[in-house]
């Protein structure tokens, strides 16, 4: 198979298991996004797949080799560290060729592969500036350059764009996404950031306590999340416990809602609906019905809150569907079956 | 934190008290020794104040020559060996467990409480042939018979080279843990072996402290008096031994102190020419 795979990985730190059994394939060409909170295994995953550190158990597969023990310095990656790693005794341009100066390429061929990288990057004529001297942005881009500099099979990057301001960072998303897909290389991005999983990957593959939880697309990770955590890590969700009743029925909050089917063999779940699918109706009109407790005018958006039975649920709309509601008002809610996910509790 | 520059006269108070005490300890005793090395010395006797160039015109001699130059070369020796041998020896403590860097940081500073008498006839004993380190070889079958190692230039070498280690790895071991470790994970992600990695990141990384190194052992080596007494032949005494000798046996101060200053001056020579290299290395 060409692309990467992981099969049963296992890191054990002591009786610590940061990562528990993965399996996932990486078909050629695509982008992957590794998602979850810190401490999750995402990171010491992406040190296993660079050889950084060595798996307990399980294999990986790169095109189809064993690349389990391969020493890092043989496995022709290119990685982007948090801290980016740049060597602060030499220039930009000696850093994009440092891979290839290891591997003895010829002088005159180490510079046009460097020009070529720096007009990519958009840092032409940057060649002889120490590290030091540039922006984080810029810093950023020479880390990927030479990350790059040896066209290798799996680029590889961690946090990649933490240490950015928020404005940068977005525009360091489209701008990666769009280099990864000119390049067409297989990518595997860790980060604790959703927007930016969001923005650039083909697959997302959310983590949490050193297993996969879903690795999917991101839009299907977003309306169809497989579990409770997912739903919650990735965007705003309100998740209400769900039964059925004596007749079969789903029950929401006491109420029941056609159309709702709970998992097989369950009799209770937990519904996940995001807040942009949450409608505010009459009193009386919707399947359920609260008082309003807050409303938030964010200008863009509008984030009501309400009550119901003691849960809270959040509903969100644009100014142009704005409800008319006021703290304290008695409103209906419509829940649609199409908009609502039951997971299994 | 940003600190005014000093604007008043009193603003450089806190300085009075460093100052005046290198004045009175350094800088007059200094300035004392350079005026006795033009001072004449008095056969069978002291010295009398005098402007003379004897004492400088005798040590331009081939005998006084060639110690200089075999204290420099001995310096210059063991500086470089305890790089060589603290460099990759802290690079790898700096890489081990809280608890095994604290055990070889002790084991170490134990070393530099030990006085160069005590190390000195350590040595001449585990370099002897009756009780020496030969025995070991000969019970394993390597040697035929013991000999004896001292005295010899391997002798003070090795003895020089355990006196400095423990300050070389304590001088390299603060820079080695600020050493960014993904530095060397990224020159291996970029394909370099650890051992690539080592010289094409670490030590040039760390060019600067391993030259302040360098030159910080070279002089400290330079001092060495008791070592090559006591585990070298005569051709081994450095510079320091011969103006004891003159100094304290031959009651020849003014050409003792004429050869101190000579000392002193190479010194700051060598160390100058090491820092402009270093300079024009980096500027290349």
């Amino acid at each position: 198979m060409s692309g990467l795979a992981l099969q049963n990985v296992v890191k054990e730190f002591g009786s610590f298991r940061a990562v528990n059994n993965v399996d996932l394939n990486v078909p050629h060409g695509t982008f992957v996004c590794m998602l979850g909170p810190s401490g999750c295994g995402k990171t010491t995953l992406l040190r296993m797949i660079a050889g950084l550190d060595l798996p307990t158990g399980g294999a990986i597969r790169l095109d189809g080799d064993d690349i389990t023990h391969v020493p890092t310095h043989k496995r022709n990656l290119g990685m982007v560290f948090q801290s980016l790693a740049l060597f602060p005794h030499l220039t930009v341009g000696e850093n994009i060729a440092y891979p290839l100066r290891i591997r003895g390429a010829a002088k005159e061929d180490q510079k046009k592969r460097v020009d070529e990288l720096l007009s990519m990057i958009h840092l032409t004529g940057y060649a002889d500036r120490p590290v030091a001297k540039l922006s984080g942005g810029q810093r950023q881009r020479v880390a990927i350059a030479r990350a790059l500099a040896i066209s290798p099979k799996l680029f590889l990057l961690d946090e990649p764009l933490s240490a950015l301001d928020a404005k940068l960072r977005e525009a360091m998303q489209v701008e990666l996404r769009q280099l990864q897909q000119k390049l067409g290389i297989t990518t595997i991005v860790v980060t604790h950031d959703q927007r930016e999983a969001m923005t650039m990957a083909d697959t997302v593959v959310v983590m949490n306590g050193g297993e996969i939880r879903q690795a999917a697309s991101p839009i299907e990770i977003y309306r169809r999340p497989a579990d409770s955590f997912v739903a919650d890590f990735i965007g705003q969700t309100n998740l209400l416990e769900v039964q059925a009743d004596s007749a079969g029925r789903v029950e929401v909050l006491g109420q029941p809602i056609a159309g709702l089917a709970l998992p097989a063999g369950s009799s209770k779940g937990t519904l996940s609906v995001r807040p942009e699918d949450v409608h505010l109706t009459a009193p009386g009109a919707g399947s359920l019905s609260g008082k309003v407790t807050f409303v938030r005018d964010l200008g863009g958006t509008i984030e009501t809150f309400v009550d119901i039975a003691g849960r809270q649920i959040v509903a969100v709309s644009t100014p142009r569907a704005r409800p008319d509601v006021t703290v304290g008002q008695e409103v209906g809610i419509a829940l649609t079956p199409d908009v609502c996910v039951v997971l299994k509790k | 934190m940003r600190r005014e520059p000093p604007q008043t006269l009193g603003d450089y108070a806190p300085l009075l008290f460093p100052a005046a005490m290198l004045t009175i300890f350094f800088v007059v005793p200094f300035g004392t020794m350079i005026a006795v090395s033009f001072f004449q010395r008095q056969q069978g006797g002291f010295y009398t104040p005098a402007f003379v160039f004897d004492n400088y015109a005798r040590f331009l001699s081939a005998f006084f020559g060639g110690v200089l130059g075999f204290s420099l070369l001995l310096a210059i020796t063991v500086a470089i060996c305890c790089v060589v041998l603290a460099l990759p020896f802290t690079y790898m403590l700096t890489r081990m467990g809280r608890k095994v860097q604290v055990v070889w940081l002790v084991a170490l500073l134990s070393i530099l409480s030990l006085s160069e008498v005590i190390i000195g006839f350590a040595w001449s004993t585990l370099f002897s042939r009756t009780a020496g380190i030969t025995n070991i070889l000969v019970a394993l079958g390597i040697m035929s018979e013991a000999k004896a190692l001292t005295p010899s230039f391997g002798a003070v070498l090795t003895g020089m080279v355990y006196q400095a280690f423990p300050y070389t790895v304590l001088v390299l071991f603060p820079a080695l843990v600020r050493l960014d470790p993904t530095l060397t994970e990224a020159a291996r992600t970029l394909g370099a072996s650890p051992l690539k990695a080592f010289f094409t990141v670490v030590v040039p990384a760390l060019r600067n402290t391993i030259t302040a190194t360098l030159i910080m052992v070279f002089i400290f080596a330079l001092g060495s008096y008791l070592l090559p007494q006591l585990l070298g032949r005569p051709q081994h005494w450095t510079l320091s031994v011969l103006i004891t000798d003159q100094a304290i046996y031959q009651s020849n101060m003014p050409f003792a102190a004429a050869m101190a200053v000579f000392l002193v001056l190479v010194t700051l020579g060598l160390v100058a020419l090491t820092v402009i290299a270093g300079r024009k290395g980096e500027a290349a």
